[in-house]
């Protein structure tokens, strides 16, 4: 039977752009569908009736929604090819483990960043440093915080590479300054073509975020 | 033969998810009580990020995040499996597992309110409760698991059994079960396995320590 797989996407979304490399990275070929978010298809409304949210994975009409179980599911149905999570337990929950740290603290963090001025922001600027110099102490000297390849971590943390750009000009600072071995990791993984292939342009999400920022009345 | 160690406190809900998957899949372990207002020296050694329990330590490795934790069980001690088999099954029980894990907060969040941050409060617990009648428990199922608990039952276990402590302490009645059939019948199953009815922290215990510390953050919020 002909594999179908779909994916519900908005493209400067960083649980989007999991999903991408994920599918990259195995060779899956897939229908990428684009959603207007303020104008949700009936479609995303009936794959992701609890939280309405993208991305959605449709795999033979069945929706998996949440990207990292969406990567996870990947990896474990097409699993003769790029394997993303380890296959030794404790090394599989280390990853899992980094992979929930990214997730409770990155989105909400940088958020921050954007979202707000004075002290505020001055605030969510130490968090999001200290926050990366964190990943960065566990990233280590290797050269993939899965080892040799990309794996799970890698997948789940370097789509907020693309919003770096976007985050520096907002809070005016640099992260390179602060986390140079961690932006060494993020041009790596940018070598890689799942990767060059699934993450926006800087620039394009900068100005995605100043849309955003007028739309909120955010100055 | 490897050692297993459990790091927890006498009330956390977190806790007792691990607790239970042990039990469950009959693997014996040292159980060491935490005082969260004086943390051990060994807990912070081993979740320097967290600080947290519930910390499983087995052969001296320690795993922190309680679903992470319950994933790494299943995994070395397959008997009594608490995930589908099958890759999508999986997937769905584990939307409901992050679901379940997304709302836990809405206890501290409770706890915490007074006035309109408490009706809000109140608010989206009536709404992650009907998500769970209208979406999740449908099919007739006696659990999340089928006939048998799994890691989705585990995981919502914080509505069968803290939510009622909660209600006692702030004096509401949230939990209406005739609003919530589904939910209703599916805490009255859950609560009546002897593994889970044999663990679970004393509601009385764990109202008095609560009412109390309640009493005394309300009073300096108002300072």
């Amino acid at each position: 039977m002909a594999e179908e797989v779909v994916l519900l996407d908005f493209w400067p979304s960083p649980f989007g752009m999991r999903s991408r490399i994920a599918l990259a990275e195995k060779g899956i070929k897939y229908e990428h569908k684009e959603e207007d978010l303020r104008n949700k298809s009936a479609l995303l409304l009936q794959m992701n009736p609890v939280h309405k949210k993208i991305p959605v994975l449709i795999h033979n009409g069945k929706p998996v929604c949440e990207s990292l179980i969406q990567v996870q599911y990947i990896d474990e149905v097409w699993h003769d090819k790029a394997p993303l999570l380890p296959s030794d337990p404790y090394q599989k929950a280390t990853a899992r483990f980094w992979a929930d740290y990214v997730d409770k603290k990155i989105y909400e963090v940088g958020g921050r960043v954007w979202k707000t001025k004075g002290e505020k922001q001055a605030t969510a600027k130490k968090e999001l440093i200290e926050t990366l110099k964190l990943l960065e102490k566990e990233l280590g000297d290797k050269p993939y915080f899965g080892g040799e390849s990309l794996g799970y971590v890698d997948v789940a943390f370097i789509p907020f590479y693309s919003w770096f750009y976007a985050l520096e000009k907002c809070g005016n600072f640099s992260i390179e300054a602060e986390c140079p071995k961690l932006i060494a990791w993020a041009k790596r993984c940018m070598q890689k073509e799942s990767v060059a292939k699934s993450l926006p342009d800087q620039q394009k999400v900068y100005d995605f975020i100043l849309e955003m920022k007028k739309h909120f009345g955010i100055e | 033969m490897a050692v297993v160690e459990l790091f927890g406190t006498w009330f956390s809900p977190y806790a007792y998810r691990v607790i239970w998957a042990l039990k469950l899949k009959g693997i014996s372990y040292e159980y060491i009580e935490e005082d969260i207002r004086n943390k051990s020296p060994l807990l912070l050694q081993y979740n320097p990020i967290h600080k947290k329990v519930p910390v499983l330590v087995h052969d001296g490795k320690p795993i922190c995040e309680s679903t992470v934790i319950l994933q790494y069980i299943d995994e070395i001690w397959p008997q009594n499996p608490l995930l589908p088999a099958d890759p999508y099954d999986r997937a769905v029980a584990l939307f409901w597992i992050k679901f379940a894990d997304d709302k836990v907060y809405l206890m501290s969040k409770l706890y915490q309110a007074d006035g309109e941050e408490q009706r809000a409060a109140v608010k989206e617990w009536l709404e992650m409760l009907e998500v769970m009648e209208e979406h999740a428990l449908i099919g007739g199922k006696k659990f999340f698991g089928g006939d048998e608990i799994n890691m989705v039952d585990i995981a919502f276990s914080f509505v069968a059994h803290w939510l009622g402590v909660l209600e006692d302490v702030v004096g509401l009645e949230i939990f209406e079960p005739h609003k919530f059939p589904r939910v209703s019948s599916w805490i009255q199953n859950f609560k009546s396995i002897p593994l889970i009815k044999e663990n679970l922290p004393d509601a009385d215990k764990m109202s008095a320590f609560s009412k109390h510390g309640r009493e005394m953050m309300l009073a300096s919020k108002s300072n």
